[in-house]
């Protein structure tokens, strides 16, 4: 076996009196692949800051890391520097923030291979221009002229994967390389790192919160919690056999793509600790369900579970993981309900468009932004649809037009059976009062000067009702929390709490339909598992429906009854949620679903992706026809020319395909995909 | 969160508390815990007392003159001695103090309260309302205050003060409403402010209810800054003898006065000086506290 490229020892990292990392171990061999996972705050980032020898300079750092034998902490700023980016490389989340806005992208590549080796300005271009095509930047001698922000996102990542490459490193640091990023960009990049590895033979360490994103990605995997390592393994291992039970509790709360059915997730109870004040002992006792008093005498070490595969945990031998498991056949048939009778929403034909504005100070019209293209759908009581899409697909644009409750720009909008266009004012406070909103952030859409009872007490003053306390409690009580914290204002709660509050802000009234804007994608994953579940019980108990819009097709698939998937201001494929993901009839859904990274490695290894090429088109200037035709790898490969020809000049409207499923495609045939 | 929080929350859960408090008891909670709250009301408090029933206790009315002492240093008769007219300086001065203080506040609260309204309807609004509204600010904005203030001057009579008080505080508002008017629509854009338009709640109470607040920090150091403009632009106003007439003082009259006076006759300026100086630093401290105590995460870790 070859010998370690990089190897850490011990590493501890201090701020003051806060231990941020408290002692990780890990080391990687030229081309394997280290998935380090965790939430959000469990050290990773320090982890890798360390590494590189970035850390801000109020910290303390201690332990070992040696790169090909050379020991890293401790030396001195110019050794370090020939280090950085040679031999070690680093992929941030935020890629425009690792580019310089006022360089050429081309010469900021030129400029990397040129810190690091003695070549002209002429051959370092020359490079940087193989370097963009390598990582799939199209037409790369023309883009390599342009400036960052000339750059999609993704386009952008790929920019700085090329950078981390450039001089051929031993190990590449990825720092959640693709959470800003939709999830067809997401594969792509995941296709260029692998094939950046292949071309210098580096080991990459990659540090995500997605366990679908290591599953496929990772030789082997560390798990962090409260700034340690608490298990780590071969990736098999880890999913399958893991021995510590907050993996297997991670591993429970992630809402599955390829799974119907409605088994609870199980949600890891509570918040992690932060880091100032640890439990004595286990620093998951407060939330593990297996704890035992034993467990807060002192820390577990990593106890030898298994080859190669250790665990922090006293009681791993009792540990039985439920494990991701195998993909549930869809044999049993799409389990078709009759639909409601009563529609509590129905968007027919809804046009929306925005002036494509330029200049600071006299702005000029110069385009149209179609943000939203007659789009139609219908909402039944008890139902919740699913409104799911990359960014920029128009899903909020659509939802915003639905809750203005004003005559849309096109269409008609018809919410419990009142038409937006023909509204009395004592209709519209009826309307508002049965139709209530959950935002993303709930920190942004809670006012920080209000009190917890304030905030709850607002649409029942506004609708006349008696504020009185006990509703309020009522309330808190409804979504878990504790009713005596409501003299407490919303910066006191966690994230999970804080989404709580929304949804009993949302409830106070009684509504009968709840438009949710992607309620849980600011949530880690073992939070956001407790805030699906209780969305899932409120539901059946208070009989509402939800309009739920989301880009994770995961949770929509656990939470929603239908679907609807949009793309680029339409409609691309809408039905039953079990016929559109087991079945999908549309090619973009087709390659949305087989995008998704899965939390099972065996699937993931043998899976085929369909992968889509370049970026979302401009909302301004949509391709002729079939709007998914740029990207359609039906159109690119299945079609003949003459079947192109009706992509290309016929616009597809949503026809039916199966019993409660509907696709935009002239050429819709349903399949489906590993 | 502090002591007297948990406290609260807990009574609530005993379910003692019917109703949990409101933002207004928060808000003077918090205050009151803050040394620098504390100290600024209590100081504010203290010329407040001085100003109105300090002279309950002085022999001397402000109208009194003593014909027996004229120009009289600090004495047990005139405790902070006499003015060339045998008015008594610490009679005068409480009499200057209250008009000061009561015009100050005034004037500081009513410019800032027309400056967020103003501003935060134009903000939140914007079309047609923003337009009219931005041009009333403006030409008040070109207007010349002062002169237009000396030449009301005889309104200001005795007895008159009020209208003085609005005068001031019409020119004072228009820069800051113009702050409010930019935060007010940065503000609208935010998410809780949508959440609230979505849950029903009328325009108007938006404003007062989430915009207002939320600029509370901008609102109260304007204010607090206010206090100390008022009173120094009727300070100057009355220099040059408009403003406060006589025979009524305020600190601006006294200020003028004492000033020809205070090489030679020190009491006659000093002591109107210094409580000036100390209603400012008082009204400061208290501006400080309560922008503290309007921001729940302001002075936490
Ligand atoms: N206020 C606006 N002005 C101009 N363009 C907008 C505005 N809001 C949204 N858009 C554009 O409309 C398109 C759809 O956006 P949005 O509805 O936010 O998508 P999603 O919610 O699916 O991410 C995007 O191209 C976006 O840039
Ligand atoms: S040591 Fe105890 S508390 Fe910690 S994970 Fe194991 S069982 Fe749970
Ligand atoms: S209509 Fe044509 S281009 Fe559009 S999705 Fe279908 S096959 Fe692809
Ligand atoms: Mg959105």
């Amino acid at each position: 076996m070859d010998e370690p490229v990089l190897e850490v020892t011990d590493l501890t990292v201090s701020f003051g009196d806060v231990r941020a990392v408290r002692g990780v171990s890990y080391a990687v061999r030229p081309g394997e692949v280290l998935g380090i996972v965790g939430e959000s705050g469990s050290g990773k980032s320090v982890t890798s800051a360390a590494v590189m020898g970035l850390l801000p300079p109020g910290a303390r750092v201690t332990g070992s890391v040696r790169l090909r034998g050379k020991e890293l902490i401790g030396a001195p700023e110019r050794a370090l520097n020939s280090f950085r980016g040679k031999s070690l490389s680093m992929v941030f989340q935020d890629p425009l923030s690792a580019l310089t806005p006022v360089y050429r992208v081309g010469d900021q590549i030129a400029e990397a291979v040129r810190v690091h080796q003695r070549v002209g300005k002429e051959t370092a271009l020359v490079k940087a221009i193989e370097l963009l095509e390598l990582v799939g930047i199209p037409r790369p001698a023309e883009r390599a002229l342009a400036f960052p922000h000339e750059f999609s996102g993704g386009m952008r990542q790929r920019v700085v994967i090329a950078m981390a490459i450039a001089n051929d490193p031993d190990v590449i640091i990825c720092d959640e390389p693709t959470t800003a990023l939709d999830v067809t960009i997401q594969a792509q990049i995941l296709e260029v790192l692998k094939r950046a590895q292949a071309k210098t033979g580096a080991a990459i360490i990659m540090i995500t919160h997605d366990l679908g994103v290591v599953a496929g990605f990772a030789d082997r995997v560390l798990v962090m919690y409260a700034g340690r390592p608490v298990e780590v393994g071969g990736v098999d291992d880890i999913y399958y056999r893991s021995r510590m039970p907050y993996t297997a509790g991670l591993l429970g709360s992630v809402p599955r793509v390829d799974r119907r059915g409605r088994q609870p997730l199980t949600p890891i109870e509570g918040n992690p600790p932060s880091p100032a004040a640890l439990p004595p002992g286990c620093p998951f006792a407060p939330r593990c369900p297996m704890h035992v008093s034993a467990c807060d005498e002192e820390e577990p070490p990593l106890f030898e579970v298994g080859p190669e595969h250790r665990a922090a945990c006293i009681r791993w031998q009792e540990v039985h993981p439920r494990g991701p498991g195998r993909h549930a056949a869809p044999s049993d048939g799409p389990r078709l309900r009759a639909r409601g009778e009563r529609s509590v929403l129905e968007v027919h034909q809804l046009v929306k468009d925005y002036p494509l504005l330029k200049g600071a100070v006299f702005k000029r019209r110069i385009g149209t932004v179609h943000a939203v293209a007659r789009v139609s759908f219908d909402l039944r009581q008890g139902e919740t649809l699913g409104l799911v899409g990359e960014s920029g697909s128009g899903k909020t644009t659509a939802l915003t037009q639905i809750l203005e409750l004003a005559a849309p720009q096109e269409g008609r909008i018809v919410v419990l059976g009142h038409d937006t266009a023909r509204l009395s004012r004592a209709e519209r406070t009826e309307i508002r009062r049965d139709m209530q909103v959950v935002f993303q952030d709930p920190l942004a859409s809670l006012d920080p000067r209000m009190t917890v009872h304030d905030i709850l007490a607002e649409p029942l003053r506004t609708h006349g009702r008696p504020d009185s306390g006990r509703r309020v409690r009522e309330l808190l009580a409804l979504v878990g929390l504790d009713p005596a914290h409501a003299a407490r204002y919303p910066q006191d709660f966690s994230g999970g709490q804080r989404q709580r509050i929304a949804i009993a802000r949302a409830l106070a009234l009684e509504p009968r339909l709840l438009v949710l804007d992607e309620p849980v994608s600011a949530l880690d994953v073992s939070i956001q598992a407790g805030v699906i579940n209780l969305l899932d019980s409120l539901k059946a108990r208070l009989g509402l429906s939800y309009l739920f819009v989301a880009h994770d097709l995961a949770v929509v698939r656990y939470i929603a009854d239908r679907v609807a998937v949009m793309y680029l201001g339409r409609i691309a494929e809408i039905g039953h949620v079990d016929a559109v993901y087991d079945h999908p009839a549309h090619p973009y859904t087709q390659a949305l679903l087989s995008a998704i990274p899965l939390p099972d490695p065996e699937r993931e290894r043998s899976r085929e992706r369909i992968l889509l090429e370049g970026d979302l088109p401009s909302p301004a200037n949509p391709p002729t026809g079939c709007r998914f035709r740029t990207r359609c790898p039906k159109f690119r490969t299945e079609l003949t020319g003459e079947e192109r020809e009706l992509c290309v000049g016929v616009e597809p409207e949503v026809r039916p395909v199966g019993e409660d499923q509907g696709a935009a495609c002239h050429y819709a045939d349903r399949r489906g995909v590993g | 969160m502090t002591l007297s929080e948990e406290e609260l929350a807990e009574e609530l859960a005993d379910g003692t508390l019917t109703r949990p408090p409101s933002r207004a008891r928060m808000v003077a909670g918090r205050f009151f815990r803050s040394t620098q709250g504390l100290i600024g009301f209590a100081v504010l408090a203290l010329m407040f007392l001085l100003a109105f029933v300090g002279p309950l206790f002085s022999p001397w009315t402000y109208t009194d003159k003593d014909f027996t002492a004229f120009m009289q240093p600090p004495s047990a008769r005139h405790w902070f001695g006499t003015l060339q007219t045998g008015s008594d300086v610490f009679a005068v001065t409480l009499r200057g103090m209250q008009k000061s203080l009561v015009v100050g506040l005034l004037a500081a609260l009513v410019s800032t309260a027309l400056a967020a309204v103003v501003g935060a309807f134009a903000g939140y609004f914007l079309g047609w309302t923003d337009r009219v509204l931005s041009w009333v600010t403006d030409l008040l904005l070109v207007l010349p205050a002062f002169l237009i203030l000396a030449i009301l001057s005889p309104l200001f009579g005795s007895g008159q003060w009020p209208l003085f008080v609005v005068m001031l505080a019409l020119f004072l508002w228009m820069v800051t409403s113009k702050i409010v008017r930019g935060m007010a629509i940065s503000v609208k854009e935010r998410e809780f402010v949508q959440a609230a338009r979505y849950m029903g709640v009328p325009p108007v109470r938006i404003i007062f209810r989430h915009v207002i607040p939320n600029l509370s920090s901008l609102l109260i150091v304007d204010a607090t800054l206010n206090v100390s403009s008022a009173i120094l632009t009727e300070t100057s106003l009355s220099y040059f003898g408009f403003g406060i007439q006589p025979p009524d003082v305020s600190f601006g009259t006294l200020i003028a006065d004492g000033s020809l006076t205070a090489v030679y006759a020190p009491w006659t300026f000093w002591f109107v000086a210094g409580l000036l100086v100390v209603t400012v630093l008082a009204v400061n401290l208290v501006g400080d506290a309560l922008r503290d105590a309007f921001d729940p995460s302001s002075g936490k870790a």
